[in-house]
């Protein structure tokens, strides 16, 4: 029993340890990248294509913008000349995948479940299974969001943002995150400008002030209107297969 | 609601430097403009930390104003919220800071 307050022993011998444990708190300074990690994986991706003399597209857009569709039309007119595969985000279900397969190109679905976006280990995993050719495309069809797919960098040479008419004009000011880092926005299914009040020159006003350096073409999957620019803007940048 | 993913991040990262360590506060510098809600990063923290070292610790952030640099006045500027536009109009603009998301350092008993 100890003299104080009745208490067994064993329970100051507690005390002191916490005592003890106070007085040695120290300061740990880290100044570390909260994302480090997925950064160096992303830099491991970024290698791992390089080497191999493969271009990856980090293909972001929100949900419904036309991602897939446009990935099936590009892979029906380009499949012949340059080899396609598709690294497939979602947060479930294979229909993507299945889409984009049966317009021939290789692809691999993941899955994020809870996650919104995917990060640089799921995107090696993806390559892994993939096993693109050199001299090839691999485009990576983020999860649909305006929001967390652009903080994760997953190694790609260039990130592309799909906007479609029908989301209307002031997507690049209430999502600047996103549309800051494109280094090429597409803006979709212009085919259905004629029903829609959308001022694509204020648009691209817009865009200009929250991205000045980055490319803006306009398309639509469905007629084909202005698909060879986005055709010419990938062949650009395929680098030379790798012996 | 990718701060989910980047408390995780954090907690991951400070575990694999200081394992089997018992942290009693963490301070997190999340820039102006990285594009991450300090808030949602608090109301992940208590969640995330459940069952590891880091249970229980303080979480305190610093959230420092952006600054940018105009190439057309050659001015530097604190933007007014996420556009980054000089003030005198131009949008060609180089961020200089505000777009950190890191953890500058952290308690352990």
């Amino acid at each position: 029993m100890c003299g104080n307050c009745g208490c067994a022993e064993d329970a100051i011998v507690a005390v002191l340890d916490t005592d003890t444990a106070r007085d040695t708190t120290r300061t740990v300074e880290l100044q570390q990248k909260v994302l480090a990690k997925n950064d160096e994986l992303a830099d491991g991706n970024r290698r791992w294509l390089r080497d191999r003399g493969i271009l990856a597209v980090n293909l972001m857009s929100a949900p419904g913008a036309g991602k897939t569709t446009l990935l099936e039309r590009t892979t029906k007119d380009l499949g012949d000349t340059v080899a396609i595969s598709v690294i497939e985000g979602d947060q479930e279900t294979t229909i993507d995948a299945k889409r984009i397969q049966a317009a021939g190109s290789r692809v691999v679905q993941i899955n994020t479940g809870a996650g919104c976006h995917l990060d640089a280990a799921m995107v090696a995993q993806g390559l892994r299974g993939l096993d693109p050719p050199s001299g090839s495309v691999v485009v990576i069809e983020n999860v649909g969001n305006l929001v967390c797919p652009a903080l994760f960098d997953l190694g790609e040479a260039a990130k592309v943002v799909l906007a479609s008419v029908t989301e209307g004009a002031d997507k690049p000011m209430k999502y600047p995150h996103m549309f800051r880092q494109a280094d090429l926005v597409l803006l979709g299914k212009t085919d259905l400008l004629p029903y829609l009040e959308f001022d694509v020159r204020q648009y691209m006003t817009d865009l200009r002030r929250i991205a000045p350096g980055a490319l803006l073409l306009q398309v639509s999957a469905t007629t084909g209107d202005g698909v060879p620019a986005w055709y010419d803007w990938l062949r650009r940048r395929i680098p030379p297969p790798v012996e | 609601m990718h701060e989910l993913a980047i408390t995780e991040s954090l907690v991951d990262a400070v575990t694999e430097r200081l394992p089997g360590q018992r942290v009693t506060c963490v301070r997190l510098e999340i820039g102006a403009l990285s594009g991450v809600v300090a808030d949602s990063v608090r109301f992940c923290f208590d969640l995330v930390t459940e069952g590891t070292s880091l249970e229980g610790a303080a979480l305190e952030i610093d959230q420092p104003p952006a600054v940018c640099h105009c190439r057309v006045c050659g001015g530097d500027f604190e933007p007014d919220g996420p556009i980054a536009m000089c003030p005198c109009g131009s949008a060609e603009v180089t961020v200089l800071a505000g777009q950190q998301l890191k953890i500058t350092s952290v308690q352990v008993a």
